[in-house]
């Protein structure tokens, strides 16, 4: 990360040219601003941007027939460029009009990218409007609800509490395993650990639909077990399990060896200090490597949708009968061409997505930190216990100092 | 193994000592610990190993009946023998090449414009907005895809098709721009706008990768090309580019291999077909995740094995396009400092 930011941006140097210094004696250096934007260059981009607009304007009128708002834009953006390349190159050298232009590139591009993102979500959030004030929606199942049935009758509360089942089971299964592992990597020498740091990396981004197939041929065809919520937990764990390894075992690795080493050198066997050192210090990233990882986990519709089966009812039994899971409920009802299936499914989607939202909030809440900065509470925590133990050790050294006047005495 | 202590290095004022040897006992529990952590690696390493044995396992019996037609047949109809992935494989990664190509460069402006043009106090905001879209579910963006973006799209899709047609894939043969009563359907549900929906899926993991090679750029070398006279823009093509390349690389790479994976976004926009469907713009397309969508619901024994084949051909591609790209990565000069 920089924070320089550039000292020369085309022609005009004239602008940093250092006040001349007084004569007399050391004065105080007046700072200087390094700001590089003028009032020109906003001139310069307000009037390529209103050429460019109307420019775009007449050719989409006048010229092009027919063509939609689509077209304009693209005419304007094209028109913009040109028009503040020929602007700038007016006033300064090639490589600044080249600056300028890449300049304006990038920041369009990102633009695009975060606008079109923000908008999936937004997007999904008002089609959902429909569904979504019907208290129903959120209390009762779709077992009395046929296709044809208005928004008033059934619900996708079984699509809530199947997933919550169902990353329950996950979450059991991979937290234990997947710290272990990160555990494992870092605190093992050898071969062994490197080649499960490979296979683990090279799974990171194995195809959900493919944790999917293997739980369904290992444990249910193999195994004997019938589709069911336990099964699709089983499928989300193995989707999970190397993400949470990875961004664990990245933030373990962050822990400073000199912590390690003093535990060690204090004499802590390498379990105490892996439990009362290492992962204390990595707390705040495992946490959000956990609530990531969960994030990804529940928004995972193939996996379940082998491994699940489809229901409309509550079931609260994960060894059999199909436990539905919000995405799956989102996908199954997308299918339906009836209005209000779809409805539903944008509704449902809504509530999947403020899953992610919430979850991945309390991950920046709780962590996010790099490994040993402590958050202002965990600081306040830390001042009192060390004041605690400043207050005992003078204690402790006053009954000392007592019991030794009493023995010279 | 508990503690690596070095042995004293005799001083020059001290008589020569001979090294004392150093040996570490672990304690009982600490033996425990060890155990218990390698079982959990272990564990870890039977679970990842044995997903392609059982793919195998469960899709010998299709292989073994389909022989060498397993990989150039065009048609899925197990059940009277006679399937082979060449359709969907092609129709996987013409899907993904034009996620690629549409996610590439979206993702180097994102992240050049955080690393190197973000306000600093919008970098934090910045990067936890693309964060948080990576972990959007997929069937969020399928929804999109083809309630918002199958008919926005055709415009555009039409506009490629009638003045770009004699670029490769990008033409349809028997269309007719011309005709104002064209039959519209013949741009919906194709290849390309499943590509557009999976670039924007895989945009945000290319990104970070991008971002975070960026950021590590040395700020010595940056300072050395402002000082030398660059713009911005220069000091960029000069430092940041050239040591980002690796990242750059590895992390398109990272997202080809999501983009072969994607499931339920491109079942939902595609319209599935069984031939080679080169022609992007045209209705039809198809992907090995979503012919296992598709099909396994009513699929017999051996139609299932058929399709664990199938998804045994998919599992092989994504891995050895994941293992390129962290070998990539790894090589680099920005990758190493990770």
């Amino acid at each position: 990360m920089t924070t320089t930011s550039p000292p020369y941006r085309g022609g005009r140097a004239a602008a940093l040219d250092a006040p001349p210094a007084p004569d007399t004696g050391p004065a105080v250096e007046v700072r200087r601003s390094t700001v590089v934007r003028g009032q020109a260059d906003v001139v310069v981009i307000v009037g390529a941007g209103a050429a460019a607009l109307s420019l775009a304007a007449f050719l989409n009128t006048r010229v092009i027939a027919s063509a939609g708002f689509g077209s304009f834009v693209v005419v304007a953006y094209l028109a913009f460029l040109l028009l503040y390349g020929v602007l700038v190159s007016l006033q300064d050298d090639p490589r600044a009009v080249r600056d300028r232009l890449a300049s304006v590139i990038v920041h369009s591009l990102a633009a695009v990218a975060l606008i079109a993102l923000v908008f999936i979500v937004g997007f999904t959030f008002w089609r959902g409007r429909e569904a979504l004030p019907h208290l129903n929606f959120f209390t009762t199942d779709m077992q009395r609800a046929g296709p044809l049935d208005p928004l008033t009758v059934g619900g996708i509360v079984h699509g809530v509490f199947g997933t919550l089942i169902e990353i329950t089971i996950a979450l059991i299964i991979t937290i234990p395993l997947g710290l272990a592992c990160a555990v494992y990597l870092n605190e093992a020498r050898g071969p062994l650990p490197k080649f499960v740091r490979t296979v683990v990396e090279a799974m990171t981004a194995l195809p959900s639909i493919v944790a999917g197939l293997f739980i369904l041929a290992s444990v249910i065809l193999t195994l004997g077990l019938v589709k069911s919520g336990l099964a699709a937990g089983l499928a989300i764990s193995v989707m999970m399990l190397p993400i949470i390894i990875r961004a664990s075992d990245v933030v373990i690795r962050l822990v400073p060896g000199s912590l390690r080493e003093a535990s060690l050198a204090m004499g802590a066997p390498q379990w105490r200090t892996v439990w009362h050192v290492v992962l204390p210090t990595a707390r705040s990233g495992l946490t959000t490597a956990v609530l990531l990882g969960a994030a990804r986990g529940i928004g995972e519709t193939s996996p379940v949708l082998l491994t699940a089966g489809f229901g409309a009812s509550l079931n609260f039994n994960i060894f059999g009968g199909p436990m539905v899971s919000l995405p799956l409920a989102t996908f199954t009802f997308s299918q339906s061409p009836e209005h209000t299936m779809v409805a539903r499914a944008f509704g449902a989607a809504v509530v999947l997505l403020v899953l992610v939202l919430v979850l991945f909030a309390l991950a920046r809440a709780l962590g996010g930190r790099p490994a040993g900065e402590l958050s202002p509470r965990a600081q306040r925590a830390r001042a009192q216990q060390s004041q605690q133990d400043l207050a005992r050790f003078t204690e402790r050294d006053q009954m000392r100092r007592m019991g030794a006047n009493y023995a010279t005495s | 193994m508990t503690t690596v202590v070095m042995a004293p290095v005799p001083g020059p004022d001290s008589p020569a000592e001979p090294a004392r040897k150093v040996r570490s006992v672990a304690g009982g529990a600490d033996r425990v610990f060890h155990l218990s952590l390698r079982g959990a690696g272990l564990t870890v390493l039977i679970i990842m190993g044995t997903i392609g044995l059982f793919l195998f396992y469960r899709g010998a019996q299709a292989l073994a009946d389909d022989g060498p037609k397993f990989l150039y047949v065009q048609a899925w109809e197990p059940s009277s023998h006679n399937f082979g992935i060449a359709t969907v494989i092609v129709g996987t990664l013409l899907i993904a090449m034009v996620a690629v190509i549409f996610a590439v460069p979206l993702a180097t402006g994102v992240a050049l414009y955080i690393s190197e043009y973000a306000p600093r106090k919008l970098r934090r905001g910045l990067i936890n907005l693309v964060d948080l879209m990576a972990a959007v579910p997929s069937v969020v963006f399928g929804l999109w895809g083809f309630y918002f973006l199958s008919e926005k799209v055709i415009p555009l899709a039409k506009f490629l098709s009638s003045h770009f047609g004699w670029v490769p894939f990008l033409g349809i043969r028997d269309a007719d721009p011309n005709n104002p009563l064209e039959d519209l359907t013949i741009y919906k549900s194709s290849t390309f706008i499943a590509g557009i929906v999976v670039a924007l899926m895989i945009m945000p993991i290319i990104c970070s990768v991008m971002r975070e090679s960026f950021t590590q750029a040395p700020i010595g070398e940056r300072e050395g090309a402002y000082a030398l006279g660059a713009t911005r823009w220069g000091m960029i093509r000069a430092v940041v580019l050239p040591f980002g390349r690796g990242g750059m690389i590895g992390g398109t790479m990272l997202g080809l291999g999501r983009a072969m994976g994607e499931t339920i976004a491109v079942y939902m926009i595609i319209s599935p077909t069984f031939k080679i469907q080169p022609e992007i713009l045209r209705s039809g397309a198809n992907s090995v995740s979503s012919l296992i969508a598709l099909k396994f619901g009513a699929a017999s024994p051996f139609e299932l094995s058929a399709l664990m084949a199938a998804g045994l051909a998919l599992f092989a591609l994504t891995l050895v396009v994941n293992f390129g790209a962290s070998a990539v990565i790894a090589r680099t000069r920005s990758g190493q400092m990770t």
